[in-house]
This record gives structure tokens, sequence and C-alpha cells, in this order.
């Protein structure tokens, strides 16, 4: 484990750098080109290395960087690593950011070589793409059209009929936009003779340019000079081409077009990259649940009503697209889809029944289809690859099955290879006895050895074997291909299969011969002083977890400073009163339910150090924070990596070490959660936006902190009738104890902090402010989706606040024994009255029953 | 012969339903010897958009939307079919199945390699050495096809017995082929299990079924209900061959066409999806009356 310090300014786009290592204009040691690899780099034998040539040498495009390399000290490398850590950490790059919470999810894992690439070399694997792009795109066209590949007997009508992503739903239609295919992922390896062939392409819901971008962003922090001096070719146009692309892809109607990102959702395991490339893009991120079909259009279902979307892109399959054409589950797709889009109203990117084309099966008809439809000699190989299904290539495969390692024809993502050399005996008689059965469905290719890339292990380079992952994306004509993309090592030396799940990551740099386009999309953006579409339209759901959020955030608060009240008390010297005080913390504790009020004190103990560190216990701090960090994912494109950091920090912070509960160390780290606590806060009303979403956020927050004062006043007075005590660490909970001692010089009394609590308006956290600030935001909140101005909520809110006004504290406490009579049963009404008024939001504004068109 | 057929479907949900989008396919089909004149499709409460569309397999498919609170949904077929006796072909002059079979798996274009397109597994339906045991004593090296397929058919009809409340529409064709027990979608699906898992290909026919029964004759399983059965490819020549495993008989005139498609779930007549409904309850009623005008 390397400790780091706390992480200084982060910055997301590169640009002069901060790292803490080297200043920026440092040259470097170039004089002398390193004739010997860098650190005791040794390739294998007859493996084609992507750094060092046949003779030992470095190749051309990696001296600069090799030269940095081998005149790095090892304690640079190390802070190196460390600062990458660092970036990758704080980003909060993980597979799966729901897990995370419970502390299992894996960090990305990105390995500081990256893979560099000349700039000829690039050029022509891009020119063998950009045709392969243009030829699936008419493979795909025919397939769902006339069939002509079919008729005049260029593809096998087996090799389409039984391929189950041949998606009949899909067939007869025109694509809005003109095109089935608009971005196209592209597997590569090296063959021995050093030419990239085609491995496999990804047209679905093509993953890993987030991740592409976030390498990038994450190399040139670590190293800034070398990035420079190596002319790397830069992203940022490429992203912003994308974007000018899908809208013009828009079916044409008056207004600028609306592109959204349709992600599976906080669950899914590239979660991150969906939200990483939304908010580079600017783009809505969306679920399923926020889009509906009316009228043959898709609608994104905002706090204001339905708004049109012209251009989906999709990160979920093509088979879960729709539920009503497709039969899949109606948790992921949208039913109606498939019929807008065939309609022409929406464009897909991709379209349902890409998938067809994804199949390896059509490797070995490549070329025969590309002088067909496009008269041009097929530029880029691929993998030798036999189809089982024609009887020839069916013989060659049986006639000796080690030679080969066997796929399934159609299977979806990563499929499994099998290595028939590897099986026993019986195990490979039997494949072959399935392979026989059902020849279509199998796809054999021929084992090719990997070429390696230097890989950083434990501070020493070692050969891995390397498979690039290129991104293809349609342009004004044609199209155009990412200078970049992502590259993967496996994670050990022998592997012969790499794959997104069990490899490690790397950036992909192309060198540039000529001048670096120093362009990047932020700067790049037309100004528009007032945009024609105000940025307000907020998904419903995302208004609903920033609810959510700020509900959690102060329940978490509340719970911490409960807990610290009385740890405090249990850290110090012990007395009489501090035991009072104690009992009457824990007698709050209680009022909040996390305590049950059976439990002895004798076990207190025990209960605090489970409400401090295990996550499956209700309420306990984990598991709010675990909530908390769900609704926040759930938000994720609207939150700043500020806050993000914040999120990621509690997490840390939170952690309570294993053994026995220790006073002290819990008091530290409530006591640093507290002001991570305040720092979300502080984030929340001086960096976020004050719109709508931040507005939900906002009554989140009022609601809960008036509920949970309203719920320790009423526990504090039933107490209180027995031991006044209670008062003191009530008032430490509501962070009112100095506000009380300016106002009284005195020991806590019953009516006075009562007052303070519920009434005062100055008070920040009195009951009375929450009920201001809510009042506040009422009128101006959205008149949602039903439209009426008079709305359940108001009418809700109207009806039991005065009432709070009314009780009259001085008259109550003038009669001895009334205010403990009648306090609790109050504060207990009107806490359930803000509950109340919790579920009106919630079905005014994010159930989404009526329809309102705009 | 002529017929009037009306076909109800209520659906009538626990909670209110605010959203619905459907998919029917209850247009008849038009074919050489069964026509058309007339069909209505009757949607309650109102739809705000319904639309005709002709999808992959050439089935006339409607999609409606249903917006605003509603507890249930009632959609009315109805309409006017034509059948004539089709030329009913020598099942002893149809070619051995062996040849229909390398036919539809021929790489040439022509009407068997179509017909290919119901040679494999489909969503519902999977292939397995099980079903091609099954079926192969009906098809003996060199068997015509027509006549292996009468065989199959009769086979099926005297090994599986009829029993609703054996299967609902969710059972796997396995279960059913285990079970020996169903109705007759279940069937449909296991016998085109079995002809695909010997490599011809056979596809799934929604419809209806006259069940008053004729004079002297025994009424027929299916009453009130939409039925299904099989169609299989018998080579050029004899074409698309259909055949109820469920009566264990070659349709003539008194099964009605609705739609084909690789199994249940490319035709089923009302497939919907409905936003906040909870459980519901489906109704289907059928009558298929003989119009004598």
């Amino acid at each position: 484990m390397m400790k780091t310090p706390s992480p200084p300014l982060f910055r997301l786009f590169p640009g002069p750098p901060k790292a803490n290592h080297k200043p920026f204009t440092v040259t470097l040691p170039l004089a002398e080109p390193p004739t010997a690899p860098p650190l005791g780099y040794r390739p294998a034998e007859g493996v084609y290395d992507e750094m060092v040539g046949p003779d030992g040498a470095i190749r051309p495009a990696w001296k600069t960087f090799a030269g940095f390399l081998s005149h790095c000290s090892p304690a640079d490398l190390t802070g190196r690593v460390a600062t990458g850590q660092r970036l990758l950490r704080d980003h909060g790059v993980t597979f799966n950011i729901y897990d995370d919470a419970l502390g299992t999810s894996r960090p990305w894992a990105l390995d500081l070589i990256p893979l560099i690439l000349a700039a000829s070399e690039w050029r022509e694997v891009a020119a063998g793409l950009e045709q392969r792009a243009r030829l699936l795109d008419a493979v795909l066209a025919d397939l769902h059209g006339p069939q002509r590949l079919l008729r005049e007997g260029i593809l096998p009508p087996a090799l389409v009929f039984a391929n189950p992503g041949f998606l009949r739903p899909a067939v007869g239609v025109t694509p809005p936009g003109g095109r089935f295919l608009s971005m196209m992922g592209t597997d590569l390896v090296r063959g021995l003779d050093g030419r990239w062939c085609v491995l496999g392409d990804r047209l679905q819901a093509t993953s890993g340019q987030g991740y592409a971008l976030e390498n990038r962003i994450i190399l040139s922090n670590v190293f800034p000079e070398e990035f420079n001096a190596s002319r790397v070719e830069r992203l940022a146009a490429f992203f912003d081409q994308e974007r000018e692309q899908y809208r013009s892809l828009a079916p044409s109607r008056r207004g600028a077009a609306t592109v959204a990102l349709l992600t599976p959702g906080p669950n899914h395991e590239t979660y991150f990259e969906h939200a990483f490339k939304a908010r580079y893009l600017g783009l809505p991120l969306v679920e399923s649940s926020d889009l509906t079909v009316r009228d043959r259009r898709l609608h994104l279902k905002t706090l204001e009503g339905l708004r049109r979307i012209d251009v989906l892109l999709r990160r979920i399959d093509d088979a879960a697209c729709d539920p009503l054409e497709l039969g899949s589950s109606p948790a992921l797709g949208i039913p109606g889809l498939i019929e807008a889009w065939r309609h022409g109203s929406v464009a897909i990117v991709n379209p349902p029944g890409c998938g067809v084309a994804e199949t390896p099966a059509l490797h070995p008809f490549m070329p025969a289809l590309c002088r067909h439809l496009l008269g041009e000699e097929l530029r880029l190989a691929t993998v030798p690859t036999l189809w089982c299904g024609r009887p020839a290539d069916l013989a060659r495969v049986l006639e000796n099955p080690s030679r080969w390692v066997l796929k399934p024809a159609f299977a979806r993502g990563d499929r499994d290879p099998v290595f028939v050399d590897e099986l026993s005996p019986g195990a490979a008689s039997e494949l072959t006895g399935r392979v026989r059965a059902h020849p279509e469905a199998w796809i054999a290719q021929e084992i090719l050895p990997l070429s390696t890339a230097p890989t950083l292990t434990e501070g020493r380079l070692e050969p891995r074997p390397v498979v690039w992952r290129a991104f293809t994306s349609g342009a004004k004509e044609g199209f155009s291909v990412m200078p970049g993309g992502i590259s993967r090592v496996s994670s050990s030396d022998h592997r012969r299969i790499v794959t997104l799940r069990s490899g490690v990551s790397k950036d992909t740099w192309v060198l540039s011969d000529g001048v670096v386009n120093q362009f990047s999309i932020l700067r790049s953006q037309t100004v528009v002083i007032r945009p024609d579409r105000p940025p307000g339209a907020v998904p419903s759901r995302a208004a609903d977890h920033l609810f959510w959020l700020g509900r959690y955030a102060e329940r978490l608060e509340q719970t911490v400073r409960t807990l610290r009240s009385i740890v405090n008390r249990l850290a110090g010297e012990s007395s009489e009163e501090r035991l009072r005080e104690t009992e009457g913390g824990v007698s709050l504790l209680r009022e909040l339910g996390v305590l049950a009020d059976d439990v002895p004190l004798t076990a207190l103990r025990t209960h605090l150090g489970e409400l401090m560190s295990d996550p499956r216990r209700p309420g306990s701090v984990p598991r709010l924070i675990s909530f908390l960090r769900f609704n926040a994912a759930g938000a994720r494109d609207r939150l700043s990596d500020d806050t993000w950091r914040i999120f990621n920090r509690l997490e840390r912070d939170a952690r309570l070490g294993p053994g026995h509960f220790v006073p002290s160390a819990a008091q530290e780290i409530l006591d640093t959660l507290v002001l991570d606590l305040a720092a979300f806060s502080g984030m929340e009303q001086e960096n976020m936006t004050h719109g709508h979403g931040w507005r939900f956020l906002e009554l989140g927050r009022r609601i809960e902190r008036g509920h949970s004062i309203l719920s320790l006043a009423a526990a504090a007075t039933e107490r209180a009738s027995l031991d006044e005590s209670v008062l003191v660490p009530l008032l430490e909970i509501c962070d009112s104890t100095m506000t009380y001692r300016r106002l009284h010089f005195a020991r806590p009394a019953l009516a006075p902090v009562l007052d303070l609590l519920v009434h005062d308006r100055l008070n920040p956290r009195s009951v009375a402010r929450q009920l201001e600030l809510i009042r506040h935001h009422l009128p101006l909140l959205p008149h949602g989706p039903g439209g009426s101005r008079e709305t359940a909520e108001v009418a809700h809110f109207n009806g039991f606040v005065p009432n709070l006004d009314e009780v009259d504290l001085p008259v109550l406490a003038a009669t001895p024994g009334r205010l403990e009579n009648v306090v609790p049963t109050l504060c207990r009404r009107f806490a359930g009255k803000l509950e109340g008024l919790s579920d009106e939001f919630t079905s005014h504004y994010f159930s989404h029953a009526v329809r309102r068109l705009r | 012969m002529r017929y009037k057929v009306t076909h109800r479907t209520t659906s009538t949900y626990e909670g209110p339903v605010t959203v619905g989008h459907y998919v029917a396919r209850l247009t008849p089909r038009t074919l050489p010897f069964h026509h058309c004149p007339w069909h209505e499709l009757v949607i309650r409460p109102q739809p705000v958009i319904q639309v005709q569309r002709s999808d992959a397999f050439g089935n006339l498919t409607s999609y409606f939307e249903i917006e605003g609170s509603h507890l249930e949904l009632e959609v009315t077929s109805r309409c006017l079919i034509e059948v004539t006796p089709a030329p009913a072909g020598d099942p002893a002059a149809s070619p051995a199945w062996e040849t229909v079979r390398e036919a539809a798996r021929s790489e040439r274009f022509g009407p068997a390699s179509l017909a290919g397109e119901f040679l494999f597994a489909s969503a519902l339906i999977p292939l397995s050495p099980d079903y091609a045991a099954y079926a192969l004593p009906s098809f003996p090296p060199g068997k015509p096809v027509l006549a292996g397929l009468i065989d199959l058919t009769e086979r099926m009809f005297r090994d599986f017995k009829f029993d609703p409340a054996a299967t609902d529409v969710a059972t796997p064709v396995s279960k059913v082929f285990q079970l020996r027990r169903g109705v007759c979608q279940d069937f449909a699906q296991v016998m085109i299990a079995c002809v695909r898992s010997l490599g011809l290909p056979a596809r799934y026919v929604s419809g209806y079924l006259e069940t008053l029964p004729p004079p002297g004759k025994p009424k027929l399983v299916g009453a009130d209900a939409s039925h299904a059965w099989v169609s299989v490819y018998c080579g050029e020549e004899f074409g698309w061959v259909d055949a109820d495993p469920t009566n264990g008989i070659l349709p003539t005139t008194r099964h009605l066409t609705l739609a084909w498609g690789r199994d249940f779930r490319d035709v089923s007549p009302l497939r919907g999806v409905t936003l906040g409904a909870g459980e519901h309850r489906l109704a289907v009623a059928v009558d298929v009356t003989p119009d004598s005008d």
C-alpha cells in the first residue's frame, strides 16, 4: 500500500502540469538516443515486440519515450506510479460504482507505459478501418433491406438466418440519418509479419472510448513533458467531430437537435465511462426509465414535462432495446423505441440490428464483400478465420482441431475462445461433437502469437501480449478514426487471451509527423450567450436521486453527530454528569431508530462499533454512505469532480480499523466525517448551479433536517422530564451549543432549547428555518408534468405549517409538566407531515404518471 | 367456405395503467386459397395512435399506444375470411426428406435457401438430438417428406395429451416434450423442434379453427380460442405444407391463418408493455362461425 498526501488541485483537462515531481520546462535528457532497451527490458524470442526490433534496437517511434525511461530513476518512476494511482482514485474510475460503498470494486487498472504507434503505421490502419466501417455499413443496409448479398450468393443465407443477432423487427427500416453504422470499435492484433489485423468488431454498445479519454488525461498528467516531447496526436478533435456527427443524424425539425446517451445505469460495469463521455460531450446521461415513447416519438421525462430526443446514443445491447418488439426485460429497454426509430423520428447510434455484423463468421467473406459492395480491395486483413457453416471450412477444422482456437460464432460480448490443444482428449472430442451438430454456430481462428508491449510490473518492464481497440466514428463523408484508442495487455505473460475484464489497460499514442492539433473541445465550443434551450431540462429520475442525496447526506450527518456526542463522552474521563449525558445521547440514538430499546448500556460499545463499521446494519454509517453513493451515482453527470472526490474521501475516512472498538479512534473518524459532510454542503451551496436539480437536493436536505430535529426534540423532551442532561448532547447534535450559551449563559433548560431548535429563524438548524427555505423554493419549482399552479405539495405545506407557528412555548412552559406532555406528540405529528411532503414530491415530479408535451 | 370471426381480448389490471404500448397480429394473411375481404380492429380505450405495417415475415402488424389512466383494455378483431380447398398433393410423389434437407442448407439462392430462415433454433424453440430422435421413426431413409410429415403429425396426436392445466404460456418446449401434455401452442413448438432438429425448415402458424362439429364427426379441440399449428417446407413443388399436431390432421378449409414466424414470440396475437399495472387478468373469447352471405 502506498501512502499518498492529500491531493493538490486537480485538473480534468491536460494543460500546464502542477505535478509535484518536475517543473514543466525541464528539457529531457535526449542528447544520447538509447541503444539498449530501458530498465533491463527483454522481449521474448520469436515474438514481435512493439518497442524493440529483432536486432535489439529501439523502434523509431519509441525512441523519445524509451530515452526518458532509460534516464528515469526508480524513485521518479515510483512517484509517477503513485501520482497515476491517486488520479485514478480521485476520478473514481472503477468498473462498478455501486459496489464501491462496500469496498469491493476493483479500480480501473492502467499501465503507465503507453502503446506507441508511428504516424505512417497508424495512417495505414486508419485507412483500413475507414473502409471497414463503410463496408459493414453497406452490409447492414443490405441485410436489413434488399438482401442482394444472399440472392447473389455473396453470403450464405445460414450465416444470417442462424445468427440470433439478426433482428427481424429491424428489417425493412430506413434508418434516420441514412446509416446503420455510426460507431465501430475494432480489436486489432499484430501478426508475426508486423501488420495489424482485425480480431473482432464491437458494433452494438461499443464501450471503451470514455476509458481511452480517461487514460489519456491521466497519462498526460503523469508524463507531461514526455507527452509533449513525443508529439502525440490529441483526441479532442475526434470527439468534437463525433459530436457534430450525432447532431447531423437528427431527423430535421425546428430547433436544435437533442442528443442523449442511454446507459443501463450505475449498476453496469462500465457506467463510469458512460458518465464520463456524456459529460465530455455535453450530453444528458439518461436511463431507460427516463425515456418514454409517445406518439411514436422518443421523449425525455423532465421536471417540466416531456422533451423530444432526436438522437440516442445507446450503451445497451441490441436485444435489450425494446421489450415490446424484442421480448426483452422491461427494466432495461424502452417500449416502442423500435417503432419510433422505424417511424424516422429518432436516430439511434448504432441502430438495433447492428449486432448481426459483429460475427467473426463474416471475416472470411470480407474480401469478396468489399469487392462486391465497394468495388475496392480490402485494405485491412482479419485474423485468418474459418466459418464451420461452410462444409470445406468444417472439414479443415476437423482435420486437425488442435491447430485452431474455436469460438461461438454468434455469442455476444467477450466470447470464450477454446484452445483445442489445451483440452483433454475427451473434452476435445465432446467439443468437436458440438461443432458437428451445429457447425454454423462456430468459427475457428488460427492461433496467433500476439505481439508484446513493455508493461510496468513491480518497477520492471515486462513484455505482455497486447490488443488494441480502435474507434471509428461516422463523419460528414465516410468515417474518421480516433488517433489512439485503448490497448489492453494481459496481466500475466502466458495468457493467450486478453479481455477488458482480466487485463490491464494502456493509453495508445499515435505520434504526429506534422503539427499536433492542439484543439481542445472546451475551447472549440461555439459561444452562445443565451442558449435557445435553457439548461433546465432535468430528468425526473436525476431529480429524484438528487432529492434523496440531500436526504441521505443530512441523515448521515445527524447520525454521525449523534454518535459523536456519545463517543466523545466515552473517550474522556468519566463523571456522573458525563454518564447522564451519555445516557441522554443514547436515548436520542434510539429515537433515530438505529438502536433497539432493549439494548443494555453494557453492550453499547459493541453496537457503536457496528454502527460505524457494519454496512449490513440498517442505519449504520457505512450503509448510509452506500445509499448516499448510490444516489450520487444516479446523478453522477450533475456532480462536479470535486464533489465526487468528497464522496470518495468519505468512504476512505469512514473506515474503522479492525478489532475492539476504541472510542478515541472512533472520535477521530467522526470528527473527519463531520468536516467531509460540511465540505459537501459547502460545495452544494457555493459551487453547484442553483437550477432545478440543485433545488431538489436542497429540498431533500431541508425536509430531512426538519424531520430529524423534530424527532430528536420529541425524544429529548420526553427524557427531560427525568433528566435535563439530555439537552447538552441535543444542542451539540444540532450544532447550537455556542448559540445557546451566547443567548443564555446557563445550563440548558427545556423551553429555551426548544425555542432555539424549533422557532428561532436565525438558527440555520432550526425547524422554522428549514420551513422558511422550503417555502422559498416551492414557487420556484417547475410547474411539473401536472401543470397546475396550486400543486398538491403546496397545498400540503400550507395545510400544516401555520399550526407549527401557533405552538406557543412560553404559554405551555407556564404550566408545569405541560410542555413535556404536549411537545413530543406535536413534534412527531409535524415530522410525519414533512414525510408526507416528501411523498407529494415523489408522486408529482418523479413518477410521471401524466403527460405534458413540450 | 366463408367465415365470420370475432376475437376479443380483455385485459383487466389490478391498478391503473397510465401508458401502454402494444403490437397486435390480428389481421388475417392473404394466401392463394385464403382471402380476407374485410377486417376491423376496435380498441377501448381509444388509442392515441394506431398504425399498420407488414413485418419481416409479411404479417400485417398493428402498433398502438394507449395513454391516460385505465383499468381495462379491450381489443376486438372482427373479420371475414374466404377459404377454398387447395389441391392436395400426393404424399408419395413428394421428394425424399433428405433431398429437401440438403436443398434448405444450400448456399445457392432459391425458395429452399429462403426457407432456410426457419431451420435454426429460435428464441423459444431450441434444437437437440432428442427431438431428432423422436422424429426419426417417421422419416426413415428415402421417405417422401410429406408422407413423413403426416406420420409425425399422427404420432404426436397419439403421444401427446391435450391438457390446458399442464402448461402455461411460459412453459419451455423441453418441459412439454418431457410431460407429453399441453395445448396447441406447446404441440406446435415441440413439433417444430423435432422437424428442425432433423434439418427441415418449419414455421409456427397462428390462427383460428372452426370448431362447430359437422354432423356425425367428433368435435375438434381448440374451441373458442386462437389456435396454432405448424408449416413444414416440403420442396419446391410442394412448398409449405401445414400440419396440426393437436388434431393429428393436415389442415384444409377449417384452419384460418393470421400470421407465421419462427415461434410464438414472432406472431403473438397481442403483446403489450404497460406502465404502472401490477398484476393483470387476461380473457380471450374467439368465435368462428360459417357465414352464409
